[in-house]
C-alpha cells in the first residue's frame, strides 16, 4: 500500500514539487531515506517514516485517538449519562438532543455508545497485555532454553492450537462468571483496595466484565507465544547475547533485558492486531448474552439489545454496530501498516 | 498415503479425549445443577432427578460410565432439560442443519475469497489491488452480528427480496449463508494473495515465463495450485471457526442448528447436551485440520508426510 505513487498535496512531502501537475516522484524520499541510513537512523526511525508514508494507517490512527478521546471525555460531560432513563419518551430517532436517538428506556444512545466504548476498548485492551505477558513470556523460555522444555512447551501450544478455544471461553464464561466462585472472592478482594463496599451487587456486572477479559486473555496467547519463540531462537546465537552472558548476566535478566526488547517488532505488531480480535469475541460473548450486562454497556450487548426490535428501531442496532466496525477496521489498518513499517519482509498474513 | 491418513486420524484420539474429560469436569465444577429452580422443588423430586441422571453419584464414577457408554455405543447420555431425548437425537437433529450452513458457507467464501486474492496479487499495488484489500478489510472488521441486521434491514425490511428469517425453501439460505461468508472470504482474499504472491516470485514460474508461456496460463496451470495452500490450511480452522461463528447467524436467522443448542444448553447446566456438543466442535475442528493435512500433499509435492 505505501509503495503507491504519492498523490499531490502531501504535507510530509520531502521535496516542494516545483512543477505543477507533475506530482514529487517518489526517488527524492527514497534518496533521503538513504542518506539517513547511512547516517546511522535506527529501525524506530525508519519505521516511524515508513508508516508516516502509509496514508491509510495514519488516519486510522488519527480516527482511533479521536474515538478513544471521545469514550473517556463524553460519558463525563454529557447531560444524559448512559443509565438516566426516560420512561415517558421511550425509543426516539435521532435528533438534535439525542444524536444516535433513545433506547426503549428513553436512555440516550450516544451515551451509551460512549460509555460502551470504554467497556469494549479496555476489555480489548487489558485482555490483550494478559495475552501478552502470557505470550511472550512463554515463548521466549521455550526459544531461550530450547532442546526439551522447548519442545514440551510447543507440544502444549500444539495441543491447546486444536482445542475448541472459544467453546471453551463460552462454557467458562457461563458457569464461573457469577457469585458463588472463587474468581468472585479474587475480585472481592481486588475491589476492596479501592471501593468501600465492593460485595455491593452494584460491581457484579464489572465482575462479569473482569472475568470475560480475563478468560479471553488466558485464552489468545497461543500464536504470540510461537512468534516470539520464532524471534529469540534467531537471536540467541548473536554476539550480543553470547556477550552478555560471558559478563554473568542471568538467564532471566538475559531474557527480559535482552532477547525480548530485540524482538519488539514482531511483538508490537501483533499486539495491535490481537486488540481488534479480542474486541471481536467480547462483543461475540456479550451479543450472545454472556458478556457485559445492563445498565452497563458494551458495543456487541447494545447491537444485541438492538436486534430485537430492529424493523421498529434500526437505529439502535445501525450505530453501535457502525461504532464498533468502525474502531475494528482501524485497528487492523493500523496493525497492517505497522506490520509493513516494522517489518518490511513480512508480506501481508 | 492410506497410512497416514489412518496414522493421523488416529492422533485426534488423544485431544479429543482430552477435551472430552476436560468438558465433562467443567461442566459439573460449576456452581449450581440442571434442576435449581426458582421455586422449591420437593427434596424427594429432586433425589429422584438426581438419580436418574446419576448427579449423586461421585464423579469419577459418572466419568467412567459417561466415557465407556460414548465410546462402545455412541451414546452421550439423556438430555436434562428436553426430557425423554437423548444428546445424540438432538445433535443429530440439529447438526445437519449447522452443517448445510457451514458448507454453502464455506463454498460461497471459497467463490468470493480466492478470486479476490488472486487479483490482488496479479495487479500488485494497482487500484484493483487497493480496492479487494479495502473490501477484505472490512469484511474481517465487521463482525457477523452487525453484517446480519444491516442485511436484513436493506433486502428483507425495506426492499422485501428476502424473508427475515426461518430455515425453508433456498430463499431463507441466502442470507444467513453470505452472512456467515462474508467474513471468511475476507480471510481467504488475504491469505490468498499473500500466497501468490510469494509462489508468482518462486522460480518455477519464472522458468514458465521463460518458455513464453502466456500470463493466463501461468497463473492458472502453475502458480494457483502453489498459492492457494495458506489457503488450504485456513479452511481447517475456518470451517469450525464457521461452525462457531454461525452461533450468531443461527440465534439472528433464527435456524435451528446446533450453535443455539450450545449456548442454551449452558445456560440451562444441561451437563450431557454440553460436552456433547463441545465434544462434536472439537472432533469436528480436529478432524477438518486433519483433513487439511492430507489436502496439502495433494496440492505441494515437496511436503513430507511423516513429519
Amino acid at each position: 500500500m505505501s509503495e503507491e505513487a504519492p498523490t499531490p498535496g502531501i504535507a510530509e512531502a520531502p521535496v516542494p514539487d516545483t512543477r505543477p501537475g507533475h506530482p514529487a516522484p517518489e526517488q527524492p524520499s527514497v534518496h533521503g531515506e538513504h542518506h539517513e541510513a547511512e547516517k546511522g537512523s535506527s529501525l524506530w526511525v525508519d519505521a516511524w517514516k515508513r508508516l508516516r508514508k502509509n496514508r491509510v494507517a495514519v488516519g486510522s490512527g488519527v480516527i482511533l485517538v479521536f474515538l478513544v478521546a471521545l469514550c473517556l471525555i463524553h460519558p463525563e460531560v454529557t447531560a444524559y449519562p448512559y443509565d438516566k432513563t426516560a420512561l415517558e419518551t421511550g425509543a426516539t430517532p435521532p435528533s438534535w438532543a439525542h444524536w444516535f436517538g433513545t433506547d426503549d428506556y428513553g436512555r440516550d444512545l450516544f451515551s451509551r455508545v460512549t460509555f460502551g466504548g470504554r467497556v469494549s476498548l479496555a476489555v480489548g485492551v487489558l485482555a490483550t497485555f494478559i495475552s501478552f505477558s502470557i505470550g511472550v513470556s512463554y515463548g521466549a523460555i521455550a526459544g531461550y532454553f530450547g532442546g526439551r522444555l522447548d519442545a514440551l512447551m510447543m507440544r502444549v501450544v500444539d495441543v491447546l492450537y486444536t482445542l475448541p478455544l472459544l467453546v471453551f471461553v463460552i462454557l467458562l464464561t457461563a458457569f464461573f462468571a457469577n457469585k458463588d466462585t472463587i474468581f468472585y472472592d479474587w475480585f472481592v478482594a481486588l475491589l476492596g483496595l479501592f471501593a468501600d463496599n465492593p460485595k455491593d451487587p452494584e460491581y457484579l456486572p464489572l465482575f462479569k466484565i473482569f472475568f470475560v477479559f480475563g478468560a479471553l486473555g488466558t485464552m489468545s496467547w497461543l500464536t504470540m507465544s510461537r512468534i516470539v519463540r520464532g524471534q529469540v531462537i534467531a537471536l540467541r546465537g548473536q554476539l550480543f547475547v553470547e556477550a552478555a552472558r560471558s559478563v554473568g548476566v542471568s538467564d532471566l535478566r538475559l531474557i527480559f533485558r535482552h532477547l525480548i526488547p530485540n524482538a519488539l517488532g514482531p511483538i508490537i505488531v501483533y499486539t495491535t492486531l490481537t486488540i481488534p480480535e479480542v474486541m471481536l469475541t467480547e462483543a461475540f460473548l456479550s451479543f450472545l448474552g454472556l458478556g457485559t450486562e445492563e445498565p452497563l454497556s458494551s458495543w456487541g450487548q447494545l447491537v444485541s439489545n438492538g436486534v430485537e426490535s430492529l424493523d421498529l428501531n434500526p437505529w439502535l442496532t445501525v450505530f453501535p454496530g457502525l461504532m464498533l466496525a468502525v474502531t475494528l477496521f482501524c485497528f487492523n489498518f493500523l496493525g497492517d501498516g505497522l506490520r509493513d513499517a516494522l517489518d518490511p519482509r513480512i508480506r501481508k498474513d | 498415503m492410506l497410512a497416514f491418513i489412518v496414522r493421523r486420524l488416529l492422533t485426534i484420539i488423544p485431544t479429543l479425549f482430552l477435551v472430552a474429560t476436560f468438558v465433562f469436569v467443567l461442566v459439573r465444577l460449576a456452581p449450581g445443577g440442571p434442576f435449581d429452580t426458582e421455586r422449591e422443588v420437593p427434596a424427594e423430586v429432586k433425589a429422584a432427578l438426581d438419580a436418574k441422571f446419576r448427579l449423586s453419584d461421585p464423579i469419577s464414577v459418572q466419568y467412567k460410565d459417561w466415557l465407556v457408554g460414548a465410546v462402545t455405543t455412541g451414546s452421550l447420555g439423556p438430555s436434562m432439560k428436553y426430557h425423554n431425548r437423548t444428546v445424540e437425537e438432538l445433535i443429530g437433529m440439529t447438526l445437519p442443519v449447522s452443517m448445510e450452513l457451514g458448507l454453502w458457507a464455506m463454498l460461497v467464501a471459497v467463490a468470493i475469497g480466492a478470486p479476490l486474492g488472486v487479483l490482488g496479487a496479479v495487479r500488485q499495488n494497482t487500484w484493483k489491488d487497493s480496492v479487494a484489500m479495502a473490501a477484505a478489510m472490512l469484511g474481517i472488521s465487521v463482525p457477523r452480528f452487525v453484517l446480519a441486521p444491516l442485511l436484513v434491514l436493506v433486502f428483507a425490511l425495506k426492499l422485501y427480496w428476502l424473508p427475515v428469517a426461518r430455515w425453508e425453501s433456498w430463499r431463507h439460505l441466502v442470507l444467513p449463508v453470505i452472512c456467515a461468508a462474508l467474513p471468511m472470504a475476507a480471510y481467504i482474499a488475504r491469505l490468498a494473495r499473500a500466497g501468490m504472491l510469494e509462489v508468482i516470485r518462486s522460480d518455477f514460474v519464472r522458468t514458465a515465463r521463460a518458455k513464453g508461456l502466456s500470463e493466463r496460463v501461468i497463473i492458472t496451470r502453475h502458480a494457483l495450485k502453489g498459492g492457494m495452500l495458506p489457503v488450504v490450511s485456513f479452511l481447517g480452522p475456518g470451517f469450525a471457526g464457521l461452525l462457531v461463528g454461525s452461533l450468531v447467524v443461527e440465534k439472528i436467522f433464527d435456524i435451528p442448528g446446533m450453535g443455539r443448542y450450545l449456548v442454551e444448553s449452558v445456560l440451562n447446566k444441561d451437563y450431557n447436551l454440553t460436552a456433547g456438543i463441545a465434544l462434536v466442535y472439537g472432533g469436528l475442528l480436529m478432524v477438518s485440520n486433519a483433513a487439511v493435512d492430507v489436502a496439502y500433499k495433494f496440492l505441494d509435492p515437496r511436503v513430507e508426510l511423516d513429519r
